[in-house]
């Protein structure tokens, strides 16, 4: 399946890309197995996830096409 | 409800007014309460000369839009009017507005303050500030307002 991916702020800037495209084989993939794809290290601790503009964690299951964000906590207001 | 977010600068006081003409019918509400969120030169005890404000366009909209439904929800409010900039903004500019009408004013205060405290929280922003000494750094948190957890009881 192929994912979309986007990157903001600071985590952007550490990835050095704003958006990618991730590419896994199988049926099955969560947003655990997306990250593994991008970094060999862990996720940040303070990292939030959203998959297609809605917040989720790292265990949600993904379909082909999904939009999955990674960022840090937000500072807007 | 409108949410707007612009990189164009923000005259919040023309937003009320523009709202109140355009949208509200006249002599129905009783009280606007409004919020304003302007730019400081100052952040953690470093002076701050200018800032760029980060989003992700479509969630930061979907989301403030759902902080208003919750509020709309929660009280009785008639209507509410945010207008958040993005991009790169300076000292004393205006940051956000949020506006909220009621009959009656104890719930456009409560609402208002629901509305502001929740954004600050779910809606995706990112500051990135520029201090005097030229050296560019991301916000890593926002304050939080003391009153927020009992705001959220109320409304949902």
């Amino acid at each position: 399946m192929e994912i979309d991916v986007k990157f903001f702020a600071s985590l952007r800037e550490r990835m050095g890309r704003t958006s990618d495209k991730v590419t896994l084989d199988g049926d099955t993939a969560t947003v655990s197995d997306v990250w593994s794809q991008l970094s060999s290290e862990p996720i940040p601790n303070n990292i939030l996830v959203a998959v297609n503009k809605e917040y989720t964690d790292l265990t949600q299951e993904l379909k082909s096409g999904d939009e999955v964000a990674f960022f840090p906590p937000v500072t807007g207001g | 409800m409108r949410v707007v977010v612009q990189e164009e600068v923000l005259d919040p006081y023309k937003e009320i007014e523009h709202h109140e003409e355009t949208v509200l019918e006249s002599g129905k509400h009783g009280g606007v309460v409004s919020f304003v969120g302007t730019m400081r030169d100052f952040n953690d005890g470093e002076d701050v000369s200018a800032m760029n404000l980060d989003h992700y366009p479509g969630m930061t909209e979907k989301h403030i839009e759902q902080v208003c439904q919750e509020a709309m929800d929660g009280w009785d409010v008639m209507d509410v009017l945010v207008v958040h900039r993005v991009g790169d903004m300076y000292p004393s500019d205006p940051i956000v507005l949020v506006a909220v009408w009621s009959a009656h004013r104890a719930s456009a205060f409560d609402a208002c303050r629901y509305v502001i405290n929740y954004l600050k929280e779910r809606a995706p922003f990112w500051k990135c500030e520029v201090t005097k000494a030229g050296k560019k750094h991301w916000v890593e948190h926002n304050s939080k307002d003391p009153g927020v957890a009992e705001s959220r009881e109320k409304a949902v």
